[in-house]
């Protein structure tokens, strides 16, 4: 199909959005009429006004398939009924822009199929499970609002232990850390690592849940040097310890600052002026 | 020697009508001040592109007398372009302290005037006047070159005005 039959232009919609609203009022008058016994000169009208948007529903089944879903069933009977005896060509038209509206609704209810990275995520977690055993990870998903990324939820005290296997295994070979960055959920806190692997051209989210009081979570600094400054920002702003980091302090805020304001609970002394 | 006003040739006469003035010392003071404002170039946020284009060809601070200087201890004024955070505010102050008087604060935009849309920040100043004494505040977000414009000129009146009256301007 063209280009043009797939995006119609301004004017294209206009006209066919004028011809429904004008079909849709030739119905309403002819089911006046219907009621007061009439119907000749109405049902002229409304085959003149269905005939004429016939070509356009075939083109952009959109609008003229609203006023029909809006409709009662009665007026949709007699819509029907009116357009079949008087213009065959707009009712097939109709009947096929409803249909086709069924379709994506039906298409819609179907079980979705599996991420293409679900295949991913089970060769990472069964390379994980075969290493290290079937508690190391805590949940395992992948994650659709992130662009399907597969990611794993590792516990905290296996941690050091996954991280230098990720690096170095062969089947994962996550040699680079795209972003770590720690999260406050109130209850808990976590920490959240994205690495991507140039060999294997693949990428997984790591997730590592901490207590909320004294969150500590064991540094990567030694495995990929640019968890660094993440990890300094981490603990500047939300106060997450990475033990094994040999130079934990402040990177943003000054020295003598006190608290960390991403934290949910934090107070400010200047809320507003 | 005594000089007898009366009888000085027509010639050195008009030579003297164009080279003398009276006026006094104040105006004076305020005419040379405000005709040679030196800023500190402060630019921390967009504001400081607004204040770079100000100073290029097309608006051309120069012609007020307005020459933008990298040293505090050349400057008469600090232009404070942008928003001042917590951990800048410190240094802020030290360079306005290193400034010879008299000097003199322009807060550029909202955010140097009153924190601007990061008022509610926990990492950002709420106006540089907490920090430093303010004499012109400029709205805006940025302000454009013509506003910047404006607000040295009235810095300008307010110089004249001081120095002339010997009052504190409190608006003008």
């Amino acid at each position: 199909m063209s280009d043009e039959k797939r995006k119609p232009t301004p004017e294209e919609k206009a006209k066919a959005a004028a011809e429904a609203r004008a079909e849709a009022e030739a119905v309403r008058k002819l089911r006046e009429h219907e009621a007061a016994g009439e119907a000749s000169s109405a049902d002229a009208k409304g085959a003149e006004a269905a005939a004429d948007s016939s070509e356009q529903a075939a083109e952009t089944p959109a609008p003229p398939s609203k006023p029909v879903s809006e409709m009662t069933p009665e007026e949709k009977a007699a819509a029907k009924a009116a357009a079949a005896a008087k213009a065959k060509a707009a009712a097939a038209a109709k009947v096929k822009a409803v249909q086709g509206g069924d379709g994506a609704g039906a298409a819609e209810e179907a079980p979705k199929a599996p991420s293409k990275n679900q295949p991913f995520l089970d060769k990472y977690v069964f390379r994980i499970t075969e290493a290290f055993g079937a508690d190391t990870l805590e949940a395992s998903y992948i994650n659709e609002l992130a662009k399907d990324v597969p990611t794993l939820v590792v516990k905290k005290e296996r941690w050091l232990e996954v991280a230098p296997f990720l690096k170095e295994d062969e089947q994962l070979g996550f040699d680079y850390l795209s972003d770590l960055h720690g999260v406050d959920y109130e209850d808990r806190m976590e920490v959240y690592y994205h690495f991507y692997s140039y060999k294997n051209r693949q990428s997984v989210a790591i997730k590592v849940k901490t207590d909320r009081e004294q969150p500590t979570v064991p540094s990567v600094m030694d495995i990929w040097h640019g968890a660094d400054w993440n990890e300094r920002e981490a603990f500047d702003l939300l106060g997450i310890h990475f033990p094994g980091h040999r130079d934990m302090r402040r990177i943003l805020l000054p020295d003598d600052w006190v608290g960390f304001p991403l934290r949910k609970d934090y107070v400010q002394y200047d809320e507003e002026v | 020697m005594e000089l007898d006003l009366t009888k000085i040739a027509p010639e050195l006469q008009e030579e003297l009508n164009r080279n003398v003035m009276f006026t006094t010392l104040g105006t004076v003071k305020g005419w040379v001040r405000s005709n040679s404002l030196w800023p500190l170039t402060f630019g921390l946020a967009c504001c400081a592109i607004e204040m770079m284009g100000t100073g290029g060809a097309r608006y051309d601070l120069d012609r007020f007398g307005v020459i933008f200087r990298a040293s505090p201890r050349q400057s008469d004024v600090m232009i404070v372009a942008g928003t001042v955070t917590k951990k800048m505010a410190p240094l802020l102050r030290r360079l306005y302290d290193q400034m010879p008087e008299p000097k003199w604060v322009i807060a550029m935009g909202s955010c140097a005037t009153a924190g601007g849309p990061y008022v509610r920040s926990y990492s950002v100043v709420k106006g540089v006047d907490q920090i430093v004494p303010v004499d012109v505040y400029i709205p805006g977000c940025p302000p454009n070159p013509a506003a910047l414009i404006y607000g040295i000129n009235k810095l300008q009146d307010k110089i004249r005005y001081e120095a002339k009256t010997g009052r504190q301007v409190t608006s003008l």
